[in-house]
């Protein structure tokens, strides 16, 4: 068993409140992403897991064991850092060799240990060289190696790619991937990049102030978030939200600026949905255009305002019902600002969030 | 996400040992005890022991019972050389401080004008910051000498009526030991200037140029308001120099001739070593205090007093 | 197009054509010069003077280079000067120096280092306030806390000679100053070794943590080899600030146990017998030589000990 369990963990530093009596259950060989913005504490509770800050009140067992108190070396965890945290002075071997010579590992079983490390990540010609004489890449490797020669089932990363450029990125992310496949280990891995977390998470964590938003797997955070700050946060461009009620009638409407929008078939989170003041979010990607527009339930025209070609697909920046509203073409479509479209969607597709507690509907 | 109660968790909570606060991070502060000391024991416990002492009788031995209040500050004001000590070290220390930091930021700003050889200018202009000032003191002794020095060549080159002859004047000696000071520390200063110039952005004077803002004015009206923290340390850096001034005159002039280039400092030692009056010392040496308090709190209270709350 | 250029004739093309004594150049060498002059002159005057025999120094002045070059006044400085009832030279200063130095440098950078090492990354209650203490302390003129220190070094003499049953004396000795010199560096060298410290990616003092390391296991195994250029700073700034102190020297030594300052102003400004000022000249510039060998060795780094020191406080 090394799930790990984090139970009414609070983290306070003087009088603010980082983390409060926050809850969190990771299964075995799960990979859960912790995602936020930057000061969300994601990265805190990463470290209150690690060991590394002291809890002020709550419970972490890993393994099934109560390791609130215990010593980060004596948690049973590896730990990746974004910033790699390469003992800048001990070449690559005396890195990863360090955690083990300070455990008091026989030195054979060091020496394998380092070599099948090294192996399986493919730095085994750099095992003499210095952290200078590595690329970012290189770094990150050895920096996975040294939890990897832990032999420990619960891997800790804290923002492991972001120091890293664009293309290396999503080369280490695979790698990551395909690392996590071939282990099965534990992992909780810290990002504010979404698409690391959609790409590499079994379940996302959705974080905000000190707060879990959303717990669940990717496709359902992206489809179904819990409420209206994980949906604007999720999804790049992001969601386009109307501000408006839902009206009583026979079949449920959302009604904004004057512009009805039929709801029939929107699943609820509870109950049947009751008139109220609400928001409704709708992707970029939902809206469609051309031909099968007409099929749609709910059709608009709308005039370009303005238009960003990406080569992949085109976004187009409009106006409806009174809202700033951007929907994504395929990118060999040819528009220009002024051009009039018709564009459609489904808003029982979209997402409801009630006004004034933002939760979903 | 799965929920879980905080009932039936005793037991693991008693399962590892709950470290103790006090032995928490226990290395660490036994590594630290030196440092705790002299905090304490040296820099808090000596000086309220001397300030204390400064209102007692003590006189060849420490006398911590026979309190007299302000009797040795009384006599301390009424002796002239106290007064000359003070009187010197006003005008060692003002002209010392303007002189400090136009010099070194002059220096500076020309250095930093991407000159040729700008590391020979400045090991020139900060070598002799690695000398004592014992040896400041005795080379511009030997410069300023009458007989041989500076005024003997000017006079052999033809002009006989010049006079430069500070360390045989009592009204200008104090002159003639501020020559050496801002000889031996301009450098630092100098070099604290370029560092602070250095750190100020490239695009500052890019943009200066592309607005067509001439250089002297860009360094008046931009640099030196940019440079306030800078001019700030440099300030208290020398202030707190000023008031340690001690060797220098010991070497330079013995605090002669006769009474007139003496400092607090050296009337503190030779009343607490010398003279055998340590309630003089005490209480000589907590007016010293006095004097860099007065400099220190206003600095302290704007440099920490209203950034630390963050 | 009428630009200036035009009327020359010559059509802007390439690099641009600067004026080598240009007025602003002039201006600018110009002052440089001067300023160095005021710098050099000193050195000069020592080095000339050391290098002549008194007559010629008292026909000559200062600046005139020595005619007949001897090399007696410094072997006299070093082996024949007189302090008080001793005359073997400035020898006998400059090896109590060392033997001061030594110690005392070794000492002070090995308790503010982990003092610093200790501020920066391991942090306990309390730990702060003793830092702030610290700073401020480096501010109180010496003389404030110079006699107490007397008795507190008398009393612990006193105290291990008790405890050890040998006669042990701290005041007056070569370890009393050794003691002396360790607490009033401390605080510059404290917060030096802290901002250095503190620079360290937090990230990698974590990972020590993870691979099990403790206080002395990351101070040792990672910090220590990545902290070299600051020991070698802190070395520089310990070397120069010893070597040239005079107020301890003066009053926790005995005359037999002098620093070299200390000796130099007794031989300099005795007033028994005749001034032999080449031969003072050469025993300041022996004084100095020290100093000045390390100022001109380390360059950059006196450079940075001394700017880290100040500007990031």
């Amino acid at each position: 068993m090394t799930n790990v369990t984090v139970k009414d963990l609070t983290l306070e530093f003087g009088a603010i409140r980082v983390l409060d009596k926050l809850n969190l259950q990771i299964e075995e060989g799960e990979f859960l992403v912790l995602l936020g913005a930057s000061g969300c504490g994601k990265s805190t509770l990463l470290n209150c897991i690690a060991g590394l800050l002291d809890i002020t009140d709550g419970e972490i067992h890993i393994g099934g064991r109560n390791v609130t108190w215990e010593e980060p070396s004596e948690r049973g965890i590896g730990m990746v850092f974004q910033s790699y945290a390469l003992y800048p002075q001990m070449t690559v071997e005396g890195n990863l060799s360090f955690g083990l010579k300070n455990a008091k590992v026989p030195k054979p079983e060091i020496a394998e240990r380092v070599a099948r490390a090294a192996e399986v990540l493919q730095i085994e010609p750099l095992l003499k060289r210095k952290p200078a004489a590595l690329s970012g890449g290189q770094r990150q490797r050895v920096a996975i190696g040294r939890a990897l020669v832990r032999d420990v089932d619960v891997f800790l990363f804290d923002e492991p790619l972001s120091n890293l450029d664009a293309k290396l990125r999503a080369d280490l992310r695979v790698e990551l991937k395909l690392l996590h496949q071939r282990l099965q280990n534990t992992m909780i891995y810290v990002t504010h990049d979404q698409v690391e977390a959609m790409t590499l998470a079994d379940r996302i964590a959705i974080m905000r102030g000190g707060l879990v938003q959303q717990i669940a797997s990717p496709a359902e955070v992206y489809n179904r978030p819990s409420n209206k700050y994980v949906a604007g946060f999720i999804g790049s461009p992001t969601i386009n939200f109307f501000e408006g009620s839902i009206t009583d009638g026979k079949t449920p409407e959302f009604l904004t600026a004057d512009i009805k929008m039929g709801l029939s078939g929107y699943e609820t989170s509870q109950g049947a949905l009751s008139p109220r003041p609400a928001w409704l979010g709708i992707r970029p990607e939902a809206v469609i255009t051309g031909t099968d527009v007409d099929a749609q339930p709910f059709t608009a025209e709308i005039t370009v305002e303005l238009f960003e070609a990406m080569g992949a697909d085109t976004l187009v920046y409009t106006t409806l019902a009174g809202a700033p509203f951007r929907f994504r073409m395929s990118g060999q479509a040819r528009v220009t600002a002024g051009d009039t479209l018709r564009i459609g969607f489904d808003p029982a597709q979209g997402s409801l969030f009630d006004k004034s507690t933002e939760e979903r509907l | 996400m799965a929920v879980t109660d905080g009932a039936g968790t005793e037991s693991a909570r008693t399962s590892a040992k709950r470290p103790n606060r006090l032995f928490k991070n226990m290395t660490a502060k036994l590594a630290s005890i030196p440092m705790v000391f002299t905090a304490l024991v040296v820099f808090i416990g000596c000086t309220a022991w001397t300030i204390y002492h400064s209102f007692t009788k003590s006189r060849l031995l420490p006398a911590p019972d026979k309190w007299v209040g302000l009797d040795q500050y009384e006599r301390l004001w009424s002796t002239r050389r106290w007064l000359v000590s003070i009187e010197n070290l006003a005008i060692y220390g003002i002209c010392s401080l303007v002189l400090s930091l136009v010099i070194g930021f002059t220096l500076a700003a020309l250095l930093d004008r991407k000159i040729r050889g700008e590391g020979i200018f400045r090991t020139i202009f900060l070598y002799p910051f690695a000398l004592s000032f014992i040896v400041t003191g005795l080379v511009w002794q030997w410069v300023l000498n009458p007989q041989f020095g500076i005024q003997s060549v000017v006079q052999r080159w033809g002009w006989e009526s010049f006079t430069f002859d500070p360390l045989n004047n009592a009204d200008i000696v104090i002159y003639g030991i501020l020559i050496a000071g801002i000889w031996q520390g301009s450098g630092f200063i100098m070099v604290i200037m370029l560092a602070g110039l250095r750190g100020i952005d490239e695009d500052i004077w890019k943009a200066t140029r592309v607005e067509g803002i001439p250089v002297w004015k860009t360094y008046i009206v931009v640099i030196i308001p940019m440079m306030r923290p800078v001019f700030v340390t440099a300030l208290v850096l020398i202030a707190a120099g000023i008031i340690k001034v001690y060797d220098l005159v010991v070497a330079q002039t013995s605090g002669g001739p006769g009474i007139s280039s003496e400092v607090p400092a050296k009337y503190v030692i030779e009343k607490m070593f010398q003279s055998q009056n340590l309630g003089q010392g005490f209480a000589a040496s907590t007016m010293m205090l006095l004097s860099v308090l007065v400099v220190l709190i206003p600095w302290a209270y704007l440099e920490f007093g209203g950034k630390r709350r963050d | 197009m009428t630009d200036a250029t035009t009327n020359t004739g010559v059509t802007p093309r390439g690099t641009k054509p600067r004026r080598r004594m240009s007025p602003r150049n002039i201006m600018l060498y110009g002052t440089l010069f001067v300023a160095s002059m005021y710098y050099l002159l000193p050195l000069y005057v020592m080095i000339v003077t050391s290098l002549k025999g008194m007559p010629e120094i008292r026909l000559g002045n200062v600046f005139s280079p020595p005619v007949e070059v001897t090399f007696e006044p410094w072997v006299k400085a070093w082996a024949e000067a007189c302090t008080g009832i001793n005359c073997d030279g400035l020898s006998r200063g400059f090896w109590n120096s060392v033997q001061i130095l030594v110690p005392s440098v070794a000492l002070s950078i090995a308790i503010a280092s982990v003092n610093g090492y200790a501020l920066s990354l391991w942090k306990f209650k309390g730990s702060e306030v003793f830092f702030t203490i610290l700073i401020f302390g480096a501010f109180i003129p010496y003389q404030v806390m110079i006699y107490p220190m007397v008795i507190l070094l008398r009393e612990a003499g006193e105290g291990l000679s008790f405890i050890t049953g040998t006669r042990i004396r701290l005041m007056g000795s070569v370890w009393g100053l050794v003691i002396v010199h360790t607490v009033f560096g401390m605080p510059i060298l404290t917060l030096l070794f802290r901002n250095y410290f503190a620079s360290v990616p937090e990230e990698l003092f974590k990972a020590a943590r993870v691979d099990g390391a403790g206080f002395w296991g990351i101070y040792f195994r990672i910090m220590l080899p990545m902290a070299l250029p600051i020991f070698v700073v802190a070395m520089i700034l310990q070397v120069t600030g010893i070597w040239n102190d005079f107020l301890f020297g003066v009053i926790f030594t005995k005359p037999d146990t002098y620093p070299m300052t200390v000796q130099l102003n007794n031989i300099v400004n005795s007033v028994q017998g005749v001034k032999e000022y080449n031969v003072n000249m050469a025993a300041t510039l022996l004084t100095g030589l020290v100093p000045l060998i390390i100022y001109f060795a380390s360059g950059k780094l006196f450079v940075r000990g001394i700017a880290a020191g100040a500007v990031k406080g």
